[in-house]
């Protein structure tokens, strides 16, 4: 049985960590992700975890790094400006295959941005952030409780698929003090690395014959020890570097395709009144609670509107959104930022149906009032700096 | 004894990579000798390297080893030492990887004295890039990017590292492989955050570029900034100046290792009331402690439990 507490989305997302089986946490502060540290701080001893304040994003993701190749459950957490810092080692770890987390709390940018207001700036960071071509799982949850459980599926996904994950929250999210349930370990399901088959001197950690080869810690209970090398080079079946044509293509489409191969595992949406809707508002994270309240309204007056609402970003979800398309007559992306995701649904949908996009970056989350304005006239342009009257009443007017 | 190096070797990979006349090669038959005579274990043994000529002997070494990006092997080291704190981890590299772009990452390590050995090659250039000037190419040495002579001053690790509150620092020379090998193991056995700093020829991108190419004469050019400690305590810090110092430039004993310092941490966590009563004796119950039901939570959109349960068994 797990235990109730009142906590915000980044405690949240700390708590769930632990319950994943989190083996070693580095980070370095940023608002608004900061609480994640703060937390684990006191509560990773107790556990006997791990736990390292870094010297800067860099240093911590590379440590995470370091302790995911031998062979635990590593998890760091950021927000924007440090996000970017992070980037070239979240590329090593895809080519290094190794299972990692990484929570961005976003915040608006660019540069030092909006420190303490959220955002919604980093979808296509996480996606196009680091050079080369590789494969990324984001997940997005919009309130604390489905941070415990998309934490804990973060976690199983990286292990699953030798994968870094990103969890993406906002600003808002993370700092919104709600009831949450953290459940016991044995309450979930926790994946851990499969562990290879084949004795030490027949391993390869990146064996030919594998989509996903099997990660061997590097030192296991029963005593034996798997010395293998991993490089951040282009590698062979031994992890040795190689520029052979065939075992760069090799590695590269595989690196794709254990992904693309598996997006029923990876996948989670969630359909809100979307059974007869004509228009559908795509949303994810905090903006998808404004615009739940917004369709609630909507249909009360009558209009046909619902919500899909990808939990998992990366990879994108082609064909639920090309569906929907065939379904709707609009389709509406509302995000905090100037029109990221929107880029991805057009992408999908293609022409097909015509896609309007809410894209405010104000600081301030998008109100249900906005939402709703467009649900109404999709292609009518919604006012979203705020009245004078709304500025009297919310501050923050200079 | 004689030392058995191919069984430290993943002798599939030879030939290595490095060029004639390397010292690269020289530093890292010391090493081995050095883990040979401490006795330990291939198996307890992991080692990080960046990126860079000297960073690519993680793929000879028969470790646990790990090549990663340029500049950050120490801060990777970190992460395996605090998760593995009873294994010996150590890093290997260049001066571009491990002071130029990784300096950062060499300071905060050496503060907090974790118990990781770094041997720093240090042969006065960007080596693999082609011989750009690092930040301890000689003033006036020519470099790819310094044709007409470096004009920027340049850092001495060791006392850099010292100041930082590394543990052991020692400065040794590929030139002198036998004491180099001591200076390694000491700093190999030393708990706690070791540096060993090699004056290494790179007779191709310095060498050659400088008319010293030959790997003798270069070595000999090196020899000449290097002055032992026994001779540096009498010298005069005018004749010092220029002038590097070997042997072993800083041992403390007395300052506290970082994993074992997070291991006393843990106990006197786990040893609190506080941890007794939430993990150990179970005293207190969930419904004590936060006097909400699970029953009361039902229904509370999006805060209910059940149904958040159902969903992630689904998965
Ligand atoms: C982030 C980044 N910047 C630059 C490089 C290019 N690079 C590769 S090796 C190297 C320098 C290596 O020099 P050093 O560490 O002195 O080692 P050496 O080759 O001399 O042994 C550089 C700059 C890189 N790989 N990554
Ligand atoms: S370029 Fe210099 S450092 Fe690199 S292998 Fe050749 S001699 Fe050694």
């Amino acid at each position: 049985m797990g235990r109730i507490e009142f906590m915000d989305a980044n405690a949240a997302i700390a708590e769930a960590a632990v319950v994943a089986g989190l083996g070693f946490y580095a980070g370095y502060p940023i608002t608004p992700s900061s609480e994640v540290p703060e937390r684990l701080s006191k509560i990773a001893p107790e556990k006997g975890i791990p736990f390292i304040m870094m010297e800067d994003e860099i240093a911590s993701i590379n440590a995470c790094v370091g302790a995911a190749a031998s062979g635990v459950k590593a998890m760091t957490c950021t927000s924007g400006p440090g996000l970017s810092l992070k980037q070239e080692a979240f590329g090593m770890a895809c080519m290094f295959e190794v299972p990692l987390v990484v929570v961005d709390v976003m915040r608006g940018g660019p540069s030092t941005g909006l420190p303490t207001r959220p955002s919604q700036g980093d979808i296509m960071q996480a996606r196009w952030g680091t050079h080369g071509d590789h494969p990324v799982i984001a997940v997005a949850p919009c309130n604390a409780q489905e941070a415990v459980f998309e934490t804990i599926r973060a976690f199983n996904m990286a292990e699953k698929f030798r994968q870094p994950v990103y969890i993406l929250t906002d600003g808002s999210l993370s700092h919104l003090h709600t009831k949450v349930y953290i459940p016991d370990p044995e309450e979930v399901e926790v994946i851990d690395r499969q562990p290879p088959e084949v004795e030490p001197d027949e391993y390869y950690p990146y064996d030919y014959n594998y989509e996903i080869p099997p990660l061997a810690p590097w030192w296991t209970k029963d005593g034996k020890s798997y010395r293998y090398h991993l490089s951040s080079l282009v590698h062979d079946k031994t992890g040795f570097p190689t520029v052979v044509p065939k075992y760069v293509q090799w590695l590269e489409t595989r690196m794709m395709n254990k992904i693309m191969n598996h997006l029923d595992e990876i996948l989670k949406y969630e359909y809100y009144k979307m059974d007869d809707a004509e228009t559908c508002v795509i949303a994810f994270g905090s903006t998808a609670e404004a615009v739940r309240v917004a369709i609630d309204e909507a249909r009360e007056q009558g209009i046909k509107v619902g919500m899909f609402r990808p939990l998992t970003i990366w990879p994108s979800p082609e064909a639920q959104i090309k569906d929907i398309a065939s379904k709707v007559k609009n389709i509406i992306v509302a995000e905090m930022n100037l029109g990221q995701y929107v880029l991805e649904v057009q992408r999908i949908v293609a022409g097909q149906t015509p896609v309007y996009n809410i894209a405010q970056m104000t600081g301030t989350l998008i109100r249900p009032s906005q939402i709703l304005e467009k649900i109404k006239d999709p292609s009518k342009k919604v006012e979203l700096i705020m009245s004078e009257e709304e500025i009297k009443r919310f501050g923050g007017g200079e | 004894m004689a030392v058995d190096y191919m069984k430290y070797l993943r002798t599939e990979k030879l030939p290595l990579y490095w060029c004639p006349g390397c010292g690269d090669g020289i530093v890292l038959k010391c090493y081995i000798e050095a883990i040979d005579e401490l006795g330990w274990s291939k198996d307890d043994c992991a080692m990080v390297s960046g990126i860079g000529c000297a960073a690519r002997v993680t793929g000879y070494v028969d470790f646990h080893t790990l090549h990663t990006i340029h500049g950050r092997a120490i801060a990777v080291a970190v992460g395996v030492k605090m998760a593995n704190p009873d294994k010996h981890v150590f890093v290997f590299g260049g001066d571009g990887d491990i002071v130029h772009i990784g300096g950062n990452h060499l300071l905060h390590a050496a503060r907090r004295n974790i118990d990781i050995t770094v041997v720093l090659i240090n042969n006065w250039i960007y080596g693999m890039t082609g011989g750009q000037h690092s930040c301890t190419t000689p003033p006036g040495a020519k470099a790819s990017t310094a044709p007409r002579g470096s004009y920027e001053p340049t850092i001495d690790v060791c006392k850099m590292a010292i100041g930082a509150g590394a543990g052991y620092v020692a400065r040794g020379f590929a030139g002198d492989p036998k004491r180099l090998t001591k200076l390694i193991k000491e700093g190999l056995d030393y708990k706690g955050f070791s540096l060993i700093e090699v004056f290494s020829p790179c007779p191709i991108n310095f060498g050659r570029r400088n008319k010293l190419g030959d790997p003798a004469k270069l070595m000999d050019y090196m020899k000449s900034f290097l002055v032992s400690s026994a001779k540096a305590k009498k010298m005069s810090e005018e004749e010092l100046k220029g002038k590097f110092v070997t042997g072993v430039l800083h041992k403390d004993e007395s300052k506290p290792e970082l994993t074992a310092s997070y291991k006393q941490l843990v106990e006197k966590a786990q040893a609190s009331d506080e941890f007794w009563a939430k993990y150990a004796t179970g005293r207190l119950t969930d419904a004590d402690r936060y006097k909400i039901s699970r029953e009361e939570l039902k229904g509370l959109y999006p805060y209910d439990v059940e149904t958040p349960l159902k969903e992630w068994k689904k998965l």
